[in-house]
């Protein structure tokens, strides 16, 4: 996995609530597109207009938010589906890091699967951070994951778990196989316990 | 010390603590579909890895599959998917409930169907729509792509606890009030964040009344609360209903089994970090107005003054009854609303006229087997009778992931869980409601109350 150490790049402001992995990518994209390819079907309602012409009113349409690798988010960001095609999507258009209130816990979690930090911030924070990602002046930000702050001041706070992942573009899979022997000791003994589970 | 039902399941499965709030749990029902499983099969080959726990795997295709009467009408690039999944899961030694198979349909229907899902098991799949499972009194949740991976390499998966939420319902729901109508005004009043990490458990009298196939419907509309998992306590109703099921435990293994489900309900005194309380007698069956769940009123009430994006791309006007809008289609179907309950409940209204000729209304049941027993009903004859289309089990038009499409700017009543943007199909326009107002709506021609039909 990608590591994620430090960012330095523009932040776009999409402040509106409630933005579900359904609007991120859609399900046709998610079964037909190869990962690699989403990124050309993010935000597709919104990104483009009926007849396929980009949409001007959408902010990743104009500059300098065109170049966007930070996104900063609405309540409940991510909810709905937990297609991970929705990370994918986004990744495929540069984006590196999404703040809001609250997200969708499990676009959440796939984030952190693909290198993506989601960082939950209170919501008078992401609303002064919205309203500097507004202007093109200072639009520009900076997420430490190391020392866990954005521009030098607003201090955020991951799992650590999920912080360890990024800092060092961890594998999830390979750090649980290497608890192969504890999860064979505990399916040992739940068979004893709950023999009914096991066909 | 009183313990939740939430936290007797969760304890019951973790196996290592990872420090930080995370956890790492054992699976005991691991479920594939056609959208992503064969994929995942492949990427873990890929790895050099074998899945862990196949007798613990499961697999149906239902996403992308076609439900078109007989025929299916399964497209080409669609095929590939359920393809994949078959020649993986082969490989892979993973049971698969294919098309054909009695015992194929909707992942979250045919998991508690088949007796997979019993009270106090851990249930994950590659899908949101498996908090389905916690009517049952088991946790589910769903998981993305590369947490299918893991949970197929070690039958485990990393978790941070949640916090709990107990909402009851109390109160009887008068005529035309049912489980999707109390859920959605649950959703309407703490809004879509509102169960936002939290495990949330459905208790009071409202939900003990519930058959089993109610409590499904209100656990699965969970993660349109915010909330990963959504559980009811087993009580005799569920042991009841799981009795003779496929995979449920039988004889000297189901006493045993038994005694351990009593245990699991939430213990008096048991401390939830938030509650909500809903009097479902005050309840008037519920009718989405806009793009996200919570955006909920009354059938007999008015659209409200707000969300003007929403308003736009539904094509509706503030301060408007809702009653009256004229619709185009209608779908009674989905891991929410497809099981024989609810196809008994729309037909009952069925009967009692004709669809509307501009209207186009399905109904797909949710599995083959919701689809013998409604057709040894004589459902399916009902509904045809009434200009209903009787189809093949699957997702259909809840995901729109087959060409089961409503057109743009065209108006649906669906008894689906998602009314969001492009959800149905590009500009669709969704009003989620119950099967029996969805039924009533069809022969109205327009959003209508079905207590009015008497």
């Amino acid at each position: 996995m990608e590591r994620f150490t430090t960012l330095t790049a523009v932040a776009a402001p999409l402040a509106q609530a409630n933005v579900d992995t359904d609007v991120i990518i859609r399900v046709e994209r998610c079964a037909q597109v190869p990962k690699h390819e989403l990124g050309r079907y993010a935000f597709e309602a919104l990104r483009f207009l009926p007849d396929g012409a980009g949409n001007p009113d959408f902010v990743l349409n104009r500059e300098p938010w065109r170049r966007a690798q930070i996104l900063v988010c609405g309540d409940n960001f991510g909810c709905g589906s937990s297609r991970e095609m929705a990370v994918w999507a986004l990744a495929g258009i540069g984006i590196r890091c999404v703040i809001a209130p609250s997200f969708g816990e499990i676009f959440h979690g796939n984030c952190f699967q693909n290198g993506v930090l989601a960082i939950r911030l209170p919501r008078e924070t992401t609303l002064r951070l919205s309203a500097l990602a507004s202007d093109p002046g200072t639009a520009t930000f900076t997420v430490d994951l190391e020392r866990q702050k954005i521009n030098g001041e607003i201090a955020f706070e991951v799992d650590p778990l999920h912080r360890r992942m990024l800092l060092e573009g961890l594998d999830a899979i390979g750090l649980t196989l290497a608890r192969e022997a504890e999860i064979a000791a505990w399916q040992a003994a739940d068979r004893a316990r709950r023999p009914w589970v096991y066909p | 010390m009183s313990r939740t039902l939430f936290d007797k399941v969760w304890d019951e499965h973790a196996v290592a603590d990872l420090g930080g709030g995370m956890q790492l749990l054992h699976v005991d029902r691991h479920l594939l579909h056609d959208l992503g499983g064969g994929k995942a099969l492949e990427e873990l080959r890929g790895r050099g890895l074998k899945v862990r726990n196949p007798e613990l795997t499961f697999a149906t295709p239902d996403h992308v599959v076609g439900t078109e009467p007989g025929a299916r009408g399964t497209r080409d690039w669609a095929l590939k998917l359920v393809d994949s999944l078959r020649t993986e899961t082969r490989r892979a030694g993973v049971t698969l409930f294919d098309v054909g198979d009695e015992a194929q349909g909707i992942v979250h229907v045919i998991a508690p169907e088949l007796g997979l899902t019993q009270p106090g098991t851990l249930v994950v799949c590659g899908d949101s729509h498996t908090c389905t499972n916690g009517a049952l009194g088991a946790i589910g949740f769903g998981i993305g792509s590369s947490e299918v991976v893991h949970v197929l390499a070690t039958q485990t998966i990393v978790q941070k606890r949640p916090k709990t939420l107990r909402a009851r319902f109390d109160g009887a729901p008068a005529r035309g009030v049912h489980a999707k109508d109390m859920i959605l005004a649950l959703i309407g009043r703490i809004g879509a964040a509102g169960g936002n990490g939290c495990a949330a458990e459905y208790a009071g009298a409202g939900v003990r009344a519930l058959d089993m196939e109610g409590r499904m419907t209100l656990c699965n509309l969970s993660i349109e609360l915010g909330a990963k998992i959504g559980m009811v306590a087993p009580d005799e109703t569920t042991f009841a209903w799981l009795e003779g099921r496929r995979f449920a435990p039988r004889g000297a293994l189901r006493e045993r089994a038994l005694a351990y489900w009593r245990s699991l309900a939430s213990d008096p005194g048991a401390r939830f970090d938030r509650e909500v309380e809903v009097d479902c007698a005050a309840l008037a069956p519920q009718v989405t107005w806009g793009t996200s769940p919570e955006d909920v009123i009354a059938v007999d009430g008015v659209v409200p003054a707000a969300k003007p994006d929403a308003l736009a791309y539904m094509g509706l006007a503030a301060g408007r009854p809702i009653a009256g809008t004229r619709i185009d289609r209608v779908f009674i179907g989905s891991c929410t609303n497809s099981r024989l309950s609810d196809l008994r409940v729309a037909a009952s209204v069925a009967r009692k006229g004709k669809v509307a000729s501009h209207v186009t209304a399905w109904v797909v049941p949710g599995s083959m087997g919701v689809k013998r027993a409604a057709e040894r009903e004589g459902l399916d004859e009902v509904f045809r009778a009434a200009g209903f289309e009787w189809r093949e089990p699957g997702c259909s038009m809840c995901v729109g992931a087959n060409g089961e499409l409503v057109e743009p700017e065209a108006r649906c009543v669906s008894t689906s869980n998602r009314n969001f943007v492009g959800r149905q199909g590009p500009r669709a326009r969704t009003h989620l409601a119950s099967p029996a107002t969805a039924a009533a709506c069809a022969l109205a021609g327009e959003i209508t109350d079905v207590r009015a039909l008497a």
